[in-house]
């Protein structure tokens, strides 16, 4: 890392108001190392979140940052994108805020293929609302709206994402703080619509609730159940039913969205031309 | 010397469309809705000759989050839309309104509740204008009553909305969004713009919500991407733009926002009189209605009643001195209105029981007549 990691944040504003054990420090701490990592000049970087634990992420730091309503921070970071396509725009949400409440949104964000990076903080668990289920909890683990257990299935959100036509999907846990970093690297130099989805742990709501008592356990599980494509081509079906796969999941190239406006002005520009 | 000034004949959705563009909008997104869709259609194809750009959302919600987004790296943004999409929308007005983004939102009214009659026109939608979204909020809601005063009305919103940070609405209805008239296209010098304050200072000085560093109410706002490197949030925020819950804080906010409204309102308050001077009974009208009150105030004076109209082109903040003062010389204000009655009330509250207060109401989806008005004015 070329520089501290203080240097991309306002230290000023800490402490930060995540619990003990939360996992979205270090899924923020990779982010900031992405960003070092591609020397991006800090004035032109803008961060946008929506409503929820992980969207509080860029209140400390010190970039242009913009905290929105909830499930809307792609829809914001659109218009940004479009009127200033120079910017790296990179929106950090939760689970809940955006797989549930901006489902629609994620989803016509990749369709449209613009360049903006998304960070999906999953928890599996609504935290700021103290832990209701939410679209990302896996079935039979509980939550405070699901006290039976939930009867649920949730989204792959990578596959649903790269279904939707994104340029570039992949997963990292914040146990391999390492590799995730690299990780949402590659997808903020990604020219067209990136996400990634980084598995966090909420100890408070999710795991308190679900058998798995701290932050330790937690991330344990995390590297337990998280492989390698390689690795996972080498596990049988039933091997793999309480894993998941961690790295690249899947890159296409495909014309970016305010690459493609520009044939639009140029278009329009040139029937008034012809118009004189 | 030749006259730059062009007659054209045009649509209501086309004038809020071109005298936006006039008025320096460059970013538009929407979501088709009846009876507002032309606006959109007119920007797709407009905006892009003229620097700007335009987006089809998804939805309604992500049509005025974009335009709140693009607002902020400096551009003058608007949405457009009708019931349906205008309550969709209502929960970021309310964070236009506390982070101070300047963005128009036009409601081209039609019947509602729900989906209701989407080809007819209505005037239902003045109470949800101003208090839609929750909580205590500045807003200043425009109403025209042509296709030419469209195309004017629609600058002002624009400056209103720049000059003091706020979102700003623009009521239309069906029958101004549809109708075709006569509009004299201003020249673009004669028309006053009104850009944002932004910070001259440091970036490292900046305190983007420090309105001590504007005019004690309205602080300078700087766009994203020129190094400015600052935070907005919906949660109630300190000068450095950082949540606060500390009381003082959270009520000096709330105060300041809502401050704007009484600063801005002889600035925002457009009113217009017609034969009011001498007049022993008054109508107050806004929008279409504004036109078949002033075809029954000619007719009355005809018959010998000395009728007045007060036609009121700002809705919110409401012209209360205008009215307050016409009630106190007139026998009675009658005040249709294309709803069950909303801004009657209004009337009566600034009245003060000077005089009486007549709700003409007309809810079958078809505008007021000047009989149903002038047939008032006889029974008074």
């Amino acid at each position: 890392m070329a520089r501290p990691i203080t240097y991309y944040l306002r230290a000023d504003k800490m402490p930060h108001i995540w619990c003990e054990g939360c996992g979205h420090g270090i899924v923020m701490g990779a982010v900031l190392r992405a960003i070092d990592s591609l020397d991006l000049d800090k004035n032109n970087v803008c961060v946008v979140s929506g409503i929820g634990c992980a969207s509080r992420a860029p209140g400390y730091l010190d970039f242009d940052t913009l905290h929105t309503t909830h499930g809307r921070a792609l829809a914001f970071a659109t218009g940004i994108k479009m009127m200033k396509p120079n910017l790296d725009v990179i929106v950090l949400a939760g689970d809940g805020d955006l797989a549930a409440i901006g489902g629609n949104h994620l989803i016509h964000a990749a369709r449209r293929n613009i360049n903006v990076t998304t960070i999906c903080f999953n928890n599996s668990i609504y935290g700021m609302t103290s832990g209701q289920y939410s679209p990302m909890t896996p079935t039979g683990k509980m939550a405070t709206t699901a006290p039976y257990g939930n009867i649920e299935e949730p989204f792959d959100l990578c596959d649903l994402v790269f279904a939707a036509g994104a340029s570039f999907v992949g997963r990292g846990t914040a146990y391999h703080a390492g590799p995730l970093s690299r990780l949402i690297a590659k997808a903020i130099a990604t020219d067209g619509f990136a996400f990634v989805e980084a598995v966090s742990q909420c100890p408070t709501y999710f795991g308190r609730r679900n058998k798995m008592r701290n932050a330790l356990v937690m991330l344990d599980w995390q590297k337990e159940h998280a492989v390698t494509k390689k690795a996972a081509s080498r596990l049988s079906p039933e091997e793999m039913a309480d894993k998941f796969i961690i790295g690249e999941i899947g890159t296409r190239i495909r014309p970016e969205y305010t690459k493609r406006y520009e044939a639009i002005i140029e278009a329009a520009t040139k029937e008034t031309d012809d118009n004189v | 010397m030749e006259s730059k000034t062009k007659i054209r004949l045009m649509q209501g959705n086309e004038a809020c469309a071109e005298g936006a563009v006039a008025a320096g909008l460059r970013f538009f997104a929407g979501y088709p809705i009846t009876p507002s869709t032309e606006i959109a259609e007119e920007l797709a194809a407009i905006l892009p000759k003229v620097g700007g750009k335009f987006i089809q959302m998804e939805d309604e919600i992500a049509s005025i989050s974009a335009i709140i987004g693009a607002s902020l790296t400096g551009v003058k943004s608007m949405t457009a839309t009708s019931g349906p999409g205008f309550s969709l929308k209502q929960e970021s007005i309310g964070f236009a309104a506390i982070a101070e983004v300047p963005c128009v939102i036009v409601n081209v009214m039609r019947v509602g509740p729900s989906t209701g009659v989407p080809t007819a026109p209505s005037q239902a939608d003045v109470m949800q204008a101003r208090w839609g979204t929750h909580g205590d909020h500045p807003v200043v809601v425009l109403c025209p009553t042509s296709v030419a005063e469209t195309y004017t009305l629609i600058v002002e919103a624009f400056n209103i909305s720049e000059r003091w940070r706020i979102p700003v609405v623009f009521l239309m209805d069906e029958g101004i969004g549809h109708m075709r008239e006569k509009v004299v296209i201003p020249d673009s010098g004669e028309l006053k713009i009104v850009n944002r304050l932004r910070p001259t200072c440091k970036p490292e000085d900046y305190l983007p919500f420090d309105a001590d560093a504007g005019d004690g109410v309205v602080p300078p706002m700087a766009d994203f991407g020129t190094g400015y490197r600052y935070h907005l949030t919906g949660l109630t925020h300190d000068r450095t733009g950082f949540p606060t819950t500390k009381r003082p804080e959270v009520d000096a906010l709330i105060r300041r926002l809502c401050s704007k409204i009484d600063k801005a309102k002889q600035e925002v308050t457009f009113v217009d009189e017609v034969l009011t001077e001498d007049a022993d009974i008054a109508v107050f009208a806004y929008g279409i209605t504004a036109r078949a009150g002033a075809k029954a105030v000619r007719d009355a004076r005809a018959l010998g009643i000395s009728a007045g109209l007060l036609k009121a082109k700002t809705l919110w903040p409401f012209p209360e001195e205008h009215v307050e003062r016409i009630a106190s010389k007139v026998r009675a204000i009658i005040v249709p209105e294309m709803n069950m009655g909303q801004l009657v009330r209004e009337v009566e509250r600034a009245s003060k029981g000077k005089t009486k207060v007549i709700s003409l109401t007309r809810v079958d989806a078809e505008p007021i007549s000047p009989d149903q008005i002038l047939t008032a004015l006889k029974e008074v």
